[in-house]
């Protein structure tokens, strides 16, 4: 489904890609690990069109996207959330989705274009945790707590109805049960043919999800496999715990 | 003793307006619509009580002030690009105006909307390169095009070169020429501020607020600042356009810096991000410079110090105050 | 031959005028990233107070040089703690500001007379020497060694000493500095002066070589804007080097093309260096990921 091939980068002095190459076949859940600074924000950035590559290319469906705007993109149903989220702040929650159901890929789905908006922002809030007949959905989007700030950044990429739905760090600053409140949610997805992938530091949480993970360190790809191998692989170890493990 | 602060609350009134019960009574619908309705009937009293041609004058070029600024206000403070060379747009649009009118001889209602077109046109296409541009960058950009313009037309002589162009036609009588202005600038306020309302302004305004959110959401980002700037070109043209026909004359001073310095004073005087705000601010500084005709160019200097003073100490401008005075109360309350 | 050697020591000199006229700007901004659209006003503020000194206050060409940098210093840092304080953080703010100050600045200087030809400065130095078929007034020698002088001193100024590279480490990150207790505004209005005190500087040297108008600020501004992006905001040596190209560049136009061209190449230079790589030469790359 993505395909990335030998994608690099530099940035001045710094290679924060170097030579990365991975697959993500359809429907699978591909994990992103490594520590601070190892590049996983980078190829986010790279495969959604953010940033350009120095060289390689980068796949959708066969389709070469590598030099495409983010926008078209996204069009193409290869959607990203942010790993600093910063929502539209002012505007309520669900007035949040006006933007994603205002795109051209949103309205091209029949039943974004008939229904009502509002009803279709509260259905898909609800969708990802928030509960209907509270008044969060209501709230402005600066007085929400961190997991729904989180929860809303994942409405906002599930109003575009991806394909693959890339998330960097979705989980950080949740805590272990808001956590484990999105993973069924994410599995429903998976299971109804979304691919995944995502870019974690939460280890444990990803590895009941992932079918495949790939480990990067200073911009290098270091392994890849399934989570059972990489929880044994020498260099893995040695990467996030910077020595020896007895 | 106990300290007290001030506080502001919405006034009962506002608060039944702000929902259906607007149309309680008629001291409701009368507290909605005296703001409207009030700004708009003096507007088309005024050509009618000026005492002579000199007022009239005036009045004119406040309000062609007020929907230049009223187009600058749109573009900086809904969309997010702070032009520092609105003269661009205001100078192409007259220049088209001039060209047509003079070299082609076509009539007056023809040059104009003609002109509001093509210039908007131009001024978007010369634009767009530097729409991807950071904020600072972008501002600097505009502050140079005008000026680059203007040292073009003066290097090659095109379009009148120094001189100009001063075989423009005028307009058939005084009333036409001010009634135009009066309901230009109703539909444009009244207008911007009902786009802004609609989809289009919420997407505007969140790309101002988080353009790469927006992007990542599948929307286009650059053609929608293209659009703002097609939309707020095309008004600052009409406005150009305007001007040399009721200058009957085009040259190289409709480029300069004061065409752009003065809808940033307006708006900043007038109040930030309320579209009407801005035409306050122009009917405020122009009579202000008109006053002080006899000191020259200084008029510049004045606005441009109260531009100063008002950024500075109250940049929420005049609407907002007035705003604030109609909507709320303030009162003392124990801290 | 004499061409070209006229063509080499006229560019050096319109290198020298840029660089003069830049380097306050460009060290304003790479100390406390404070864009001083001011520059211009200031620069023909400082060449009129000199005028008033020698001309009405008659105290002297050197005193009234000196008393103009001071007292162009000090406007400049009042300006900082009466204006710009309070919008201090959002750039375009400061632009704005700045630039209508430097409108409030002309304007006023204008209505009491300060335009057209009429108003000069005399040379330092009367006379001009002669060598290889070339003639260089002794004011346009004494511009190039001064700029030379100058920049030598604020490059080993900026990388040498101790207060030079406390300014630069500030530039870098304002955070750190503001966490060791260095007060920001303050330093902020130190740099408006002290850019202040280089545009009065510069006003004083080459002023006499072409002469004091109103209509002058907003091209010294343009100049001070374009080699400063070019060379890189903050960098002594991308000055250098920028001045050197836009005033070869302009030079070159000005002789074989037209003399009105010159201001046109230094406005086409800003646009296509804002659009293509707006951190210039020897500017730090901010690439997106900053803000992703």
């Amino acid at each position: 489904m993505i395909r990335v091939e030998n994608l690099t980068k530099r940035f001045g002095g710094v290679v924060a890609a170097n030579n990365i190459s991975f697959e993500v076949k359809k429907g699978e859940v591909l994990g992103i690990i490594g520590p601070n600074g190892s590049g996983k924000t980078t190829v986010v950035n790279l495969i959604t069109g953010f940033i350009k590559p120095d060289s390689g290319r980068v796949f959708f469906a066969g389709k070469d996207i590598t030099a495409k705007p983010p926008h078209e993109i996204a069009s193409l149903g290869v959607v990203r959330t942010f790993q600093n989220v910063r929502p539209f702040y002012n505007l309520p929650a669900y007035k949040n989705l006006v933007i994603p159901l205002y795109s051209p890929r949103a309205k091209s789905f029949e039943e974004f274009r008939h229904g009502d908006r509002d009803h279709i922002a509260l259905d898909l809030l609800e969708e990802v945790g928030f509960e209907r007949d509270s008044p969060i959905p209501y709230k402005p989007a600066s007085a929400l707590p961190h997991g729904y700030i989180k929860r809303l950044e994942l409405a906002r990429a599930l109003a575009l109805k991806p394909e693959v739905l890339i998330c960097d760090e979705l989980f950080s600053g949740l805590s272990q049960a808001e956590i484990a409140s999105l993973l069924p949610i994410l599995e429903k997805l998976n299971e109804n043919g979304l691919t995944l992938i995502m870019v974690e530091h939460r280890l444990k949480e990803l590895f009941e999800l992932a079918d495949k993970v790939v480990v990067l360190e200073y911009g290098e790809k270091i392994a890849e496999g399934k989570p059972e191998e990489i929880v044994e692989d020498e260099k893995v170890k040695e990467a996030f715990l910077g020595a020896e493990v007895i | 003793m106990s300290e007290l602060r001030k506080e502001r609350i919405d006034r009962p009134i506002k608060a039944r307006t702000d929902d259906i019960y607007a149309l309680m009574g008629y001291k409701e619908i009368s507290y909605l619509l005296l703001p409207r309705v009030l700004p708009i009937a003096v507007l088309l009293i005024l050509p009618l009580i000026v005492p002579n041609l000199y007022y009239l004058r005036v009045l004119n070029i406040a309000l062609s002030f007020a929907i230049l600024a009223a187009s600058w206000d749109f573009l900086a403070n809904y969309v997010g690009l702070v032009s520092l060379g609105h003269a661009l747009f205001f100078g192409i649009g007259a220049y088209t105006a001039g060209a047509f009118s003079a070299y082609f001889d076509l009539p007056i209602f023809v040059t104009i909307p003609l002109a509001t077109l093509i210039g908007a046109t131009i001024s978007t296409a010369l634009i767009y390169p530097t729409l991807k541009v950071r904020g600072v960058y972008f501002s600097l950009i505009t502050l140079a095009f005008p000026l680059l313009l203007a040292r073009l037309i003066e290097a090659t002589d095109i379009l009148g070169g120094t001189l100009g162009i001063t075989d423009v036609e005028g307009f058939p009588n005084p009333w036409v020429e001010s009634y135009l202005l009066i309901f230009s600038l109703i539909v444009v306020v009244f207008g911007l501020r009902r786009l802004l309302g609609e989809d289009l302004g919420i997407v505007l305004r969140a790309i101002k607020d988080n353009d790469l959110t927006v992007e990542a959401s599948g929307i286009n980002v650059n053609k929608y600042r293209a659009i703002a700037v097609f939309i707020s070109s095309a008004i600052a043209s009409f406005v150009g356009a305007y001007t040399a026909h009721s200058y009957m004359f085009v040259g190289l001073p409709y480029l300069n810096l004061e065409y752009s310095i003065f809808p940033i004073a307006a708006t900043v005087v007038g109040g930030m991000s309320s579209i009407a705000g801005a035409a306050i601010g122009a009917f405020i500084l122009v009579p202000l410079s008109e006053a002080l005709r006899e000191f020259g160019t200084l008029r510049i200097a004045i606005y441009s110090l109260l531009l100063m003073l008002f950024i500075a100490i109250r940049p929420e401008g005049i609407y907002m105050f007035l705003w604030r005075k109609y909507h709320q109360i303030e009162r003392w309350v124990k801290a | 031959m004499e061409v070209l050697l006229n063509f080499l020591i006229y560019g050096l000199v319109q290198s020298a005028f840029l660089s003069l006229v830049a380097i306050g700007f460009s060290l304003t901004y790479g100390i406390s990233r404070l864009p001083n659209f001011a520059h211009g006003a200031l620069y023909i503020l400082a060449g009129f107070l000199i005028w008033n000194g020698l001309n009405v206050w008659k105290i002297g060409y050197l005193p009234s040089v000196i008393l103009a940098i001071v007292l162009t210093a000090l406007i400049g840092y009042s300006l900082y703690y009466g204006i710009i304080i309070r919008v201090r953080g959002m750039e375009v703010s400061e632009v704005i500001a700045t630039f209508a100050f430097s409108f409030v600045v002309v304007e006023l200087l204008r209505y009491f007379g300060l335009f057209g030809l009429s108003y000069t400065l005399p040379p330092f130095l009367r006379g001009s020497l002669e060598f290889a078929g070339v003639v260089l007034d002794y004011q346009r020698l004494i511009v190039i060694i001064s700029t030379v002088a100058l920049v030598a001193f604020l490059y080993f100024f900026t990388h040498y000493t101790k207060i030079g590279l406390a300014f630069r480490a500030i530039a870098q990150d304002e955070q750190v500095a503001m966490m060791l207790g260095i007060d920001s505004d303050k330093v902020a209005a130190l740099s408006l002066a002290f850019g202040s005190a280089l545009a009065a500087l510069a006003a004083a040297i080459w002023i006499p070589v072409s002469q004091l108008a109103s209509e002058s600020a907003l091209e010294i501004l343009l100049y001070a804007l374009v080699v400063s992006i070019l060379g890189g905001l903050g960098s002594v040596t991308g000055v250098i080097v920028a001045s050197l190209i836009i005033g070869y560049a302009q030079v070159f136009t000005a002789s074989f093309i037209a003399p009105h061209y010159q201001m046109i190449v230094a406005l086409v230079a800003i646009i296509i260096l804002l659009l293509t790589k707006p951190s210039g030469i020897f500017g730090k790359q901010k690439e997106l990921e900053e803000r992703v």
